[in-house]
């Protein structure tokens, strides 16, 4: 296997007297679902802010490498940086959509870095050059080939707050995607779905997994979704790592039973 | 006593709810219209007038308007009361077929204004008051519309724009077009140092902030004499020409040239189109800036700062660029403002005028430049109106003076504007790029931003 | 180093007359999470209503100390309820409605409100500023020096007392009785608060009712201690006062009132060494200072926002 996407080592974040995540280190691979898993309060979450930079981690170091060979220390780095120049992008538990704007505005604004560089930083938008013209269009496409894959395209023009609850998330990870990302992040992707929404979900990300070339990193309490689709599963507890496998491997792990569902009483 | 929607809809109780308002109403116009404090000029200092006919007057005034309430508007016995629909008006305004005629048609009104026959100097000059305060309004817009940033301090660059121009013309001879840029630029500049500071502020904190910058400036600018003149000012500002000819009686004056008679409206006309081209030109550049990238991460600040960062949107630098932005477009309205005066002085630039500008900008809809030039008009044309009101001697004797009045009604219309519609008269949004449709974003989904 | 200790004095007592206001503020904010914009003027309104009072029960200098003192208390008491009764109006009228509405309206109605009533002040009791001859005067020296001699005035012991009277007993009236922890749950989660059954909307009234009551005894120690008011004093004692809670810590009473002996200091000192001319300029750099390093305030806990 080649060398891992994501690296992370002895990752430990306390709050005061609180500690969250107790020196975990886990690997992500590139082309690999990536699950993490675990009772509530197991530090998951945590976890995941610290890796894309909304909290910043107390001891440890997270390292991003390109195919370049490019490291980022993420612990180091600012939260926008961490999606802007180090491609990870995020979606969020609790939908976080541009809701008054259109389906394809949200996408457009993924994609504002690209056009503010092609736009001169405005000057050039002002005055329509042609090349910013082309970005513009070429943007317009890649959002619309991501509202055609993931199926929301009939309501391109609506605003985002107005879609249901399964197109918001379809949308939510189209609008990563737009990012050109090497790491998506997915904060409980399946809450909230039904199980024809999940089924949705698993043959996306499973699509995504294939054909882009990246890596994904995700947080899940459903179960359905996660044995289905996982290639790689870490399971934390009060903050620990107390398991890391494959599928097969972490569902018989007798530390994994005994976090979930308590020790048998004789 | 409070209304908790089990109030029942008797005669005898209405006039029971009635009566209590008109004792609370009793209770807060007696130390204000009941008792009047005036000053003897002697040692013994205040003496009291007692004024119960006008006491008399509010409460029953109070007691005649609740009952009115009570017996027409307020709802029945376990009526709900029925979620307001946008009025027509209000979706005629938003729309953009609608805009697409009204907005050309009030410019070409604009254009003809000053040569219909009613426009005397007065009205010119009520007409150019307006189309500052547009200009204004669109300025504020970008900050507090589009990118959600509550500014209460606006008035600082209006500040800046105006004595920049002054001390520019005055100490270096500069011409208004020389000026222009550089008094935008001086307050863009004081725009970025503003946002530096309140970068992670939110909500009510940023207004409360940007309001003290505000009053820090007028009070600079008060006391620092021997820059801005301390209270005094600045006056003989050079008065702008037509590019170079001056406007006066002489043979090489404006009339002269022309083979026109000379005429003082012919200063206040070429005052009047000056500024109608920056106005024109402030709505075309704020209009395509929403359309390009940086009009999309102002909105989507708005919308959720933080979605926009883990999309690597530098919010930084967004925030930082609609203060300057927002504050140029005021710099250049101050520039026109000393231009137009010849004189600048603190007085000017208090907190009043921000919370003008800002009342006009949420009356109007926060994100509808149609709607911020009906909101000028009526705010500003509205308050004038008031003056005329002498009528109104006549009922309060002939020491009241109806401008008094004016900044009550527009303390009050404030209120009332946010109780009857609190998302002002266009509350929708336009998308700027579509696939097929433009369709409009209504109100509810619309999110004001948390700073 | 005497001139230091009277304008320590002097400051102490100025930073009452702010922590007073102050309270008002973080009240309100703490609970519906809004400034009130116009609180700073309802202690103009207090202070104006003090006035009339007391030219109405024709308390002057000459009075016997007793029954002057007790004219005042009597003053006090109605202004507190006139004061009261515009908080509660205000409160009912212009914010009430907008509860839960479009996040700008209520400030833009708050706003609306202080305009309306600075206004309506000038207008029905003229534009002119209003004097009034001192009523209790003199003091006492405590420290004489070759340079300077420090007194403190009788006024100013009665201010600073009153003070910590009416803080200590609106401590405990919040601490200990269930309004306190009414408001306090209120503070936390409001929608779980009105389905315990907690009476929300009075809850939210007696907190603007407290808030102006105490704001308008500030406003009569103003009328008595500067000797002048006009229908403008609100408008910066309002945005100090704001500071103060702030600096205090924003639902900390105790914090008010630290936050306004600071601020009170910050702006006496600043003008007796520096220039009392941008002395405003002083308390306002306060306020951006505070809200930028240390937003929650000194008696406040920070809040981390959840992602």
């Amino acid at each position: 296997m080649s060398q891992p996407l994501l690296s992370v080592n002895q990752l430990t974040m306390r709050f005061g007297g609180l500690t969250a995540v107790d020196a975990v280190s886990f690997d992500v691979y590139r082309n690999h679902i990536t699950a993490v898993i675990g009772p509530n309060g197991a530090g998951k979450t945590t976890a995941f802010n610290c890796i894309t930079g909304f909290y910043k981690p107390t001891s440890g170091d997270i390292v991003l490498r390109h195919k370049d060979d490019t490291e980022f220390k993420l612990q180091e780095m600012e939260d926008f940086r961490i999606s802007q120049t180090a491609k990870v992008a995020r979606t969020f538990q609790n939908i976080r959509l541009f809701g008054g704007m259109t389906v394809l505005e949200n996408l457009m604004i993924a994609q504002h870095n690209h056009l503010m560089k092609a736009s001169a930083y405005t000057i050039g938008g002002i005055f329509n050059t042609p090349s910013y013209q082309r970005a513009q269009e070429a943007a317009k496409k890649k959002a619309l080939s991501w509202m055609d894959r993931v199926g929301i395209t009939d309501r391109a023009d609506d605003p985002a707050a107005s879609l249901p609850y399964g197109a918001q998330r379809k949308l939510e990870i189209a609008r990563a995607m737009c990012t050109d990302p090497v790491l998506l992040c997915l904060d409980e992707p399946a809450a909230g779905l039904n199980p024809k929404e999940s089924e949705e979900l698993n043959a996306l990300l499973r699509s995504i997994r294939d054909h882009d070339d990246v890596g994904i990193l995700l947080i899940e309490h459903d179960m359905s979704v996660v044995m289905e689709i996982s290639d790689h599963i870490i399971v934390l507890d009060y903050g620990r790592k107390i398991s890391d496998g494959n599928a097969t491997e972490v569902r018989n792990d007798p530390a994994v039973i005994k976090a979930y569902l308590g020790v048998v009483e004789e | 006593m409070s209304s908790n929607g089990h109030s029942s809809s008797s005669l005898p109780s209405m006039i029971k709810r009635s009566l209590i308002a008109t004792v609370i109403a009793f209770l807060l116009f007696l130390p204000t219209l009941g008792i009047k404090t005036a000053a003897s000029g002697g040692v013994d200092g205040l003496f009291l007038i007692y004024r119960w006919a006008l006491l008399g007057a509010g409460c029953g005034l109070i007691f005649v308007a609740r009952m009115a309430y009570e017996l027409f508007w307020a709802p029945k016995d376990g009526e709900q009361k029925p979620i307001k629909a946008p009025s027509a008006l209000a979706r005629a305004l938003g729309s953009s077929k609608v805009a697409k005629t009204v907005g050309p048609a009030l410019l070409v009104f604009a254009i003809v204004f000053p040569f219909l026959p009613f426009s005397d100097r007065y009205i010119l000059d009520l007409g150019i008051l307006i189309i500052t305060y547009v200009m204004l309004g669109w300025g504020l817009q970008i900050v507090v519309g589009l990118a959600g940033l509550l500014d209460l301090g606006y008035v600082a660059f209006y500040a800046v724009g105006a004595y920049s121009y002054a001390l520019l013309s005055i100490h270096f001879g500069f011409g208004f077009w020389m000026c222009l840029p550089l008094a935008g630029l001086l307050a863009a500049t004081w725009g970025i140092i503003l946002g530096f500071p309140v970068l992670r502020l939110r909500g009510d904190y940023l207004a409360i902030v940007t309001l003290a910058f505000g009053e820090i400036i007028r009070v600079v600018l008060l006391n620092w004499r021997s820059f801005t003149g301390g209270s005094n000012g600045l006056s003989d500002i050079p008065r702008p020409s037509f590019f170079g000819i001056p406007f006066n009686q002489s043979e090489h004056g404006f009339a002269a040239t022309f083979g026109l008679e000379y005429s003082s409206m012919q200063r206040i006309i070429f005052l009047y189109f000056l500024i109608l081209a920056l106005a024109v030109f402030t709505f075309f550049v704020t209009a395509r800036l929403r359309r390009l990238p940086i009009g999309r991460a102002w909105e989507a600040l708005r919308e959720d700062e933080i979605a926009c960062r883990s999309l690597g949107v530098n919010t930084v630098n967004t925030k930082l660029s609609a203060f300057a932005i927002g504050a140029m477009f005021g710099g250049f309205a101050g520039s026109f403002f000393a231009a137009k005066q010849a004189f600048v002085s603190p007085e000017s630039f208090n907190f009043m005028e921000s919370a003008t500008i800002l009342a006009i900008v949420v009356l109007g809809g926060m994100s509808s430049q149609l709607g911020v030039v009906f909101s000028a008009i009526v705010m500003v044309g509205g308050v004038e109106l008031l003056r005329q009101l002498q009528f109104l001697k006549s009922v309060f004797g002939n020491d009241f003076d109806p401008s008094q009045l004016r900044l009550l009604l527009f303390g009050l219309a404030m209120v009332l504007m946010m109780l009857w519609r609190p998302r002002g008269l266009v509350s929708t949004r336009m998308p700027t790029v579509f696939l097929k449709d433009k369709k409009t974003v209504s109100a509810s989904m619309i999110s004001q931003g948390r700073g | 180093m005497n001139y230091f200790i009277q304008q320590f004095i002097n400051g102490l007592t100025l930073g009452s007359i702010y922590g007073l206001i102050a309270i008002g503020y973080t009240m309100v904010y703490g609970i519906i999470g809004m400034i009130n914009f116009a609180h700073g003027d309802v202690f103009m309104v207090g202070a104006f209503v003090s006035l009339i009072t007391v030219i109405i029960f024709g308390i002057t200098g000459t009075s016997s100390i007793a029954l002057g003192i007790g004219a005042l208390i009597l003053v006090a008491a109605i202004s507190m309820v006139i004061a009261g009764v515009y908080g509660w109006t205000i409160e009912r009228l212009a914010y009430r409605p907008l509860r839960g509405s479009f996040r700008l309206a209520p400030l833009i109605t708050a706003i609306g409100v202080s305009i309306f009533l600075q206004n309506f002040v000038q207008a029905t009791q003229g534009a002119r500023v209003k004097p009034l001859n001192a009523i209790i005067s003199g003091g006492f020296t405590i420290l004489e020096g070759n340079d300077f001699v420090v007194r403190i005035t009788y006024m100013q012991i009665l201010i600073v007392i009153l003070t910590v009277v009416l803080m200590s007993g609106f401590t405990y009236l919040i601490s200990k009785t269930s309004l306190g922890r009414a408001q306090r749950a209120c503070e936390q989660d409001m929608k779980m608060a009105m389905l315990l059954g907690i009476d929300v909307n009075t809850t939210i009234s007696t907190t603007f009712v407290i808030g102006a009551a105490l704001a308008s005894v500030a406003g009569l120690m103003y009328l008595l201690y500067y000797g002048v008011i006009d229908f403008y004093i609100g408008f910066s004692a309002g945005i100090k006062a704001f500071t103060a809670a702030v600096l205090g810590g924003v639902g900390s009473l105790p914090g008010a009132m630290l936050g306004g002996m600071v601020i009170g200091l910050i702006e006496v000192f600043f003008a007796a060494y520096f220039s009392s001319e941008y002395k405003d300029v002083a308390a306002f750099s306060m306020l951006i200072v505070v809200l930028i390093f240390m937003p929650q305030g000194l008696l406040g806990r920070p809040e981390i926002e959840k992602v």
